[in-house]
C-alpha cells in the first residue's frame, strides 16, 4: 500500500482493482454453490439407488423371469433381455441413418435450403418428448398390426437416437478443419473419399460419442415403449410379440402395493443407472483417448 | 509489364493470361498474366490480402470448394487451360500438388499419410508401397526422423516435421507442379531452414511456386519472383533483378520497407 502513496491515478487503479476483485469471488462462489446444488441431488439420488437397489441384487435377478405378485422367487431376467435386444436393435438401425443424415447436414447442405430444412426439423425431433414419439409409432405399427410388438418398440427407440446421432455427427464434422478437407482435396481426392477416409475419421470419437450418449439416453425410456413392445410376463425372443423391457417393468413394479415387486423395481432401476454410467464413462475415455 | 523475364535455355511450364478472379462480387485478381518457368522456384511476395494466396489456389482450382469463387481467364499447361480443362479435377490436382499454411497430417499413421495419397491415382503391391513412401519420405528429408515410428499417428510429430510429412504427401502422388502457400508460416527458424533447403532441392525434380510473407526467404530460396500489390502485378522478374534493381518504384518501396 505504501507505495500507492499519493499518486492518484495509481489509487484509482487500485479502487477498481479490489472492486474486480469482489466481483470475482461473488462470481465464483456463486458458481460453486450451483455445482453443489447440482451435485447433492445427484450424489442423493444415487445414494437411494443403492441403499434400496443393492438388497435386490442377486442372481436370480439374471436368471428368472418376473413373478407373480407376493411369490417367494423371482427376477428381471426377460426384462433385461427384452431391453439389451431392444436397445440393440434400435441402435443398430438408428445409427447408420443418423450418421448419413448427419454428413449430408455437415457434407453436402450444409448452404442449401433443403439442409437447412432439415436441420431445423431434426432440431425439433430432438426435442420432440418421447410419449409423442410412442403414440406415433402405436398409430403408425401397433394399431395397424393389431398387435402390440417388439419391433415397434425397436421402432420408437430408434426414432429417438436417430436426431441425437445426426446432431452430434453433423456438429463434430464441422468441427474439423477446412484445412484438412482442402489438403484432401489438394492431393486429387473426391469428395467421398475425403469424407470417409479424412473428416469422418477425425470426428470418429466424437460420433462414437454422440452414439453411446444416444443409446444411454433411451435405455432408460419407458414411454415409448408403453404404447409399442408393452411388457411380457414370460420370457419371448420373438420380437412380433409384446416384449418387456426393463423401463416399463420398473414403472409397473415401483406403482405396485407388492413388496417383491418394490424390491424388484428398485433392483432394475440400479441396473439401469449403472448400465447409464458405464456408457457415459466408456464415452467419455473414448473421447479423451481419441483426442 | 513483362510477363516473360525467363532465360533463353528455360521452358514454360504454366502460362498464365488474363487472370481475373472474383470472391462474390470483389475483383480480387487483376488481368494477371506471368510465365512460371519449368523445375524453378518461383515466389510470389507482397503485403496481406494483395491476391498472391488466391493466384497460387487458381492453379489447382482449389477454389471451386466454396461456390461464391471464380476465376476467368487462362492457366495453361501442356496446351491446355487449366480453368475450364474439361479433366476431371482429380486429375489435375493430381499434377499440380499443394502444401497448405498450417500442417495438415491426416488422423492416420506417417506410413498411412503418404499411402493415402498414392492409393487414389495406383494399385501398387505392399513392397512397392513400402518403397514409394520411403522414397518420398527421403525426398522430403524426414525419413531419417521417422523411419522407426511409421506407425504413429502423423499428429505425434513436431510442427515442421508434420509440414516436411505434408511436403512428402504431395510429392509422393508425384505431381509436375508443387504450390506451397506460405509454407514456413507457422515454424520455426530452424524448420523454416530445414524446408527452405528442401526447397532448392525439390526444384531438381519439380516445378516450385511459393508464396511468402517474408522477403528474405524469397530473396534465399526462389528463382524468379512476383510482387502483387491489391491484385495487379506489379513486378515479375529474376529475384536477383526485382530484389536488386526493382523497375516499378512500388517494388522498390515494398522490399526497402518503406511500404507494407
Amino acid at each position: 500500500m505504501s507505495s500507492a502513496g499519493t499518486n492518484p491515478a495509481q489509487q484509482a487503479r487500485l479502487a477498481r482493482f479490489r472492486h474486480r476483485k469482489v466481483v470475482n469471488i461473488v462470481a465464483i462462489t456463486l458458481s460453486l454453490g450451483a455445482m453443489a446444488f447440482g451435485l447433492f441431488w445427484l450424489t442423493w439420488i444415487l445414494f437411494e439407488t443403492f441403499r434400496l437397489g443393492l438388497g435386490g441384487l442377486s442372481i436370480a435377478l439374471f436368471t428368472e423371469m418376473t413373478p407373480p405378485p407376493n411369490a417367494e422367487t423371482g427376477g428381471l431376467a426377460n426384462a433385461i433381455f427384452g431391453s439389451l435386444t431392444m436397445v440393440l436393435l434400435a441402435t443398430a438401425l438408428g445409427t447408420p441413418i443418423g450418421v448419413l443424415a448427419g454428413i449430408y447436414l455437415a457434407e453436402y447442405g450444409a448452404h442449401t435450403r433443403l439442409g437447412k430444412l432439415t436441420g431445423f426439423v431434426n432440431d425439433i425431433l430432438l426435442s420432440a418428448p418421447s410419449i409423442v414419439v410412442g403414440l406415433f409409432v402405436y398409430a403408425l405399427i401397433v394399431a395397424q398390426v393389431k398387435s402390440f410388438s417388439g419391433w415397434a418398440g425397436v421402432v420408437a427407440l430408434a426414432l429417438l437416437i436417430i436426431p441425437v446421432v445426426i446432431r452430434t455427427t453433423d456438429n463434430m464434422l464441422k468441427l474439423v478443419p477446412n484445412a484438412l478437407r482442402e489438403a484432401a482435396y489438394a492431393l486429387g481426392s473426391p469428395k467421398w473419399k475425403v469424407i470417409m477416409g479424412i473428416t469422418l475419421r477425425a470426428a470418429q470419437a466424437g460420433v462414437v460419442t454422440g452414439v453411446l450418449l444416444a443409446v444411454a439416453r433411451v435405455a432408460g425410456e419407458t414411454a415409448p415403449l408403453l404404447f409399442t413392445a408393452l411388457s411380457n410376463q414370460f420370457w419371448t425372443s420373438d420380437l412380433s410379440q409384446p416384449m418387456a423391457s426393463l423401463p416399463v417393468t420398473i414403472f409397473k413394479f415401483a406403482m405396485s402395493p407388492f413388496e417383491n415387486w418394490q424390491k424388484l423395481a428398485w433392483a432394475g432401476v440400479l441396473l439401469i443407472t449403472l448400465g447409464v454410467l458405464a456408457l457415459n464413462i466408456l464415452a467419455r475415455v473414448l473421447f479423451r483417448n481419441k483426442n | 509489364m513483362q510477363t516473360t523475364p525467363l532465360a533463353r535455355n528455360e521452358t514454360v511450364k504454366m502460362s498464365v493470361r488474363d487472370l481475373n478472379f472474383y470472391y462474390g462480387k470483389f475483383h480480387a485478381i487483376k488481368n494477371v498474366s506471368l510465365d512460371i518457368p519449368e523445375k524453378k522456384v518461383t515466389a510470389f511476395i507482397g503485403p496481406s490480402g494483395c491476391g498472391k494466396s488466391t493466384l497460387l489456389r487458381t492453379f489447382n482450382r482449389m477454389y471451386e470448394l466454396y461456390p461464391d469463387q471464380r476465376a476467368e481467364g487462362q492457366v495453361m499447361m501442356g496446351g491446355e487451360n487449366m480453368i475450364t480443362s474439361k479433366e476431371d479435377v482429380s486429375l489435375i490436382r493430381a499434377r499440380i500438388g499443394m502444401v497448405f499454411q498450417k500442417p495438415t497430417p491426416f488422423p492416420m499413421s506417417i506410413y498411412d499419410n503418404i499411402a493415402y495419397g498414392v492409393k487414389l491415382f495406383e494399385s501398387l503391391n505392399a513392397s512397392d508401397m513400402d518403397e514409394r513412401v520411403e522414397w518420398a519420405l527421403g525426398k522430403a528429408a524426414l525419413w531419417n526422423e521417422v523411419k522407426d515410428k511409421l506407425n504413429q499417428n502423423g499428429a505425434s510429430l513436431s510442427g515442421g516435421q508434420q509440414q516436411r510429412l505434408c511436403i512428402a504427401r504431395g510429392i509422393a502422388i508425384k505431381p509436375e507442379v508443387l504450390l506451397l502457400d506460405e509454407p514456413c508460416s507457422a515454424l520455426d527458424p530452424l524448420s523454416t531452414a530445414k524446408i527452405e533447403e528442401l526447397i532448392a532441392e525439390l526444384k531438381e525434380d519439380y516445378t516450385v511456386v511459393i508464396v511468402t510473407h517474408n522477403m528474405q526467404q524469397a530473396a534465399r530460396c526462389s528463382d524468379y519472383t512476383a510482387y502483387m500489390y491489391l491484385g495487379d502485378l506489379i513486378e515479375f522478374g529474376a529475384t536477383e533483378d526485382l530484389f536488386f534493381k526493382p523497375k516499378r518504384k512500388e517494388t522498390e518501396d515494398y522490399i526497402t520497407g518503406r511500404f507494407g
